[in-house]
């Protein structure tokens, strides 16, 4: 048997492939990208070897700040968002719903699995203004809050509003599953023993749930803030970065540096920033953990 | 009675969450089957006067047939690529022994960390010289590359759960590593199998940023940049064709949770907290 499991051409074989594919299309690109940030130029156009230029460029370059600035204020508000309403509803799921949550669990995870572009489609219908009102500019109107009618995407602050909403609408299913596994675990002896002692609803879930969830509730704003720092989808098909470039985050600036204005380099070296952005912010949380847990 | 009016406000916040999720989806449905006379003298809540078929008709016959072929000739041969090269892959990082087999799955789990947006340009060059742009197979290629690390990653999950007697006993019985692959172990991961081909086909039935990376010609786009297109040219105007068309690239996902939604739910909730 053991002979058997360590025959190396036996492993080669079964993991040649995804070894082979996994290198050429992922591993090989990213240090491709790293080399790009010392060129300028595209495809069409030839290269130019510019040296550290592009990172210059970047600390001084309003836009990246701006997108910076947009990227971090959306993934604060939506990963408070997702994971706030997400352990809300796990909550909700666990002490009020019980054993009848499966149905209300699988009607809010639905929206998850929905293509983005669809939903922002929706989104921008719901919002509508002209030439029809969507339906939340009808509902207003309909309860005579006339003032409040208004082209909701066609401003930098309400579109950003509107992108948080359906950001967290998307996703508050998912972090409630993924925090109701994590509650379901919490045994029940150590509930009825606070009890027991006198504590209920908010008292006992902030110091008898809460910290027992910990571990659970750090890897989902992992989990969250890495994707929503990387928010590309719901932007694109809901307000494409506009008005203006009012929400444009770090990867929609790469997109348009690069294929609108044929910046390779420069559109590598913010592809980087966002990657260290990613990097440094999960292992502020990390720290914050340990420290936390300790 | 107590119990029952403790209850009732949070009966109420239950009953307003529903509403909150799934109305949203029923307004999309509905205003699919409107006539454009309806959009125009109707309230938006008011349930349509029959079902008008016909923006159906329009949506599917003004690009969206071709977006749903050409998504489906992307996505299934994906799909069965991942498969067949991360369950081998798997066998061989979590069945056999070797040195390097913890510092490969490493490798392939810092794949789920990187940001997209890293690999693009490399990845548009590379098809450029290769001639692969706006064609299905620079769609296919990055699909299976990219499904990789979390296919290998949940697919090792479910081969250590396999019991390793069963494995030895074939091999007791004479079969090669590559019999006791084939005909042990894969037969006991099925489960797995369904798990990972279902969330990966959301992610790449719903993937927007390759697709419109890859694709430039209308009649290459699948149904992600098709629809962004189709609702760019409709939208403003033919709200009819425009639900029917958001509600076409709804359809086959809401389908498949329908059937398959306890899956569905497990496979992503594990592909996401592991890493």
């Amino acid at each position: 048997m053991e002979l058997l499991l360590r025959d190396r051409r036996a492993i080669l074989t079964f993991i040649g492939p995804a070894l082979l594919v996994y290198t050429l299309v992922v591993l090989v690109p990213i240090v491709w990208s790293l080399v790009y940030t010392l060129f300028e130029g595209n495809v069409i156009a030839g290269f130019q070897f510019v040296g550290l230029h592009n990172f210059a460029i970047l600390v001084r370059d309003p836009a990246f700040w701006q997108a910076v600035a947009f990227t971090l204020k959306y993934a604060f508000f939506v990963t408070i968002g997702q994971v706030g309403v997400g352990l809300l509803l796990a909550l909700l799921y666990v002490f009020y719903l019980r054993n009848a949550s499966g149905l209300v669990r699988t009607l809010i995870f639905f929206p998850v699995i929905l293509p983005t572009v669809a939903v922002a489609q929706m989104y921008s219908k719901l919002f509508e203004i002209a030439p029809q009102l969507g339906l939340v500019n009808s509902l207003l109107q309909a309860v005579h809050l006339d003032g409040w009618v208004q082209p909701w995407l066609g401003q930098g602050g309400t579109a950003f509003v509107v992108l948080v909403i359906m950001d967290i609408w998307r996703s508050m299913g998912f972090y409630a599953v993924l925090l109701y596994a994590g509650l379901i675990d919490v045994p029940s002896e150590m509930l009825e023993a606070a009890r027991v002692d006198g504590a209920s609803g908010f008292r006992l879930v902030r110091s008898v749930v809460l910290p027992l969830m910990t571990p659970i509730l750090f890897s989902s704003l992992i989990f969250s803030i890495n994707g929503t720092l990387k928010v590309f989808d719901s932007v694109l098909a809901l307000t494409n970065g506009g008005p203006g470039q009012a929400t444009t985050p770090l990867t929609l600036l790469m997109y348009n540096t690069a294929f609108s204005n044929g910046q390779y380099g420069y559109g590598s070296t913010i592809a980087f920033a966002l990657a260290f952005m990613c990097l440094l912010v999960t292992l502020v949380i990390f720290r914050s953990a340990r420290r936390n847990v300790a | 009675m107590k119990k029952l009016l403790g209850n009732a406000p949070l009966a109420v916040i239950v009953g307003l969450l529903l509403v909150v999720v799934i109305y949203p989806l029923v307004w999309l449905l509905q205003s699919s089957f409107k006539t454009t006379v309806e959009f125009a003298t109707q309230p938006t809540w008011a349930l349509p006067k029959g079902f008008a078929w016909q923006n159906y008709v329009q949506a599917w016959n003004s690009g969206m047939a071709t977006y749903f072929l050409n998504s489906i000739l992307a996505v299934f041969p994906s799909l069965l690529l991942i498969l067949a090269i991360s369950v081998s892959a798997a066998f061989a990082l979590e069945v056999m022994t070797w040195r390097l087999r913890n510092p490969v799955l490493l490798l392939f789990l810092a794949g789920i960390m990187v940001p997209l947006q890293l690999v693009l340009l490399p990845l548009f060059t590379i098809y450029f010289q290769a001639s692969l742009i706006d064609t299905r197979w620079a769609l296919i290629i990055t699909y299976t590359a990219f499904g990789l690390p979390l296919s290998v990653f949940l697919m090792a999950g479910f081969f250590k759960s396999v019991p390793r007697e069963v494995m030895e006993a074939a091999v007791l019985d004479g079969a090669s590593i590559y019999k006791v692959f084939y005909r042990v172990a894969l037969p006991m991961v099925a489960n797995g199998l369904v798990t990972i081909a279902l969330v990966q086909f959301f992610f790449l039935w719903n993937d927007l940023l390759f697709t419109l990376t890859f694709i430039s010609s209308d009649s290459n786009r699948t149904i992600q940049t098709g629809l962004l297109n189709f609702t760019g040219q409709y939208g403003q105007v033919d709200w009819g064709p425009t639900f029917a068309a958001i509600s076409l690239a709804v359809i086959p996902t809401l389908i498949l949770y329908l059937v398959l939604n306890q899956q569905v739910i497990k496979g992503l909730a594990s592909g996401s907290l592991k890493g």
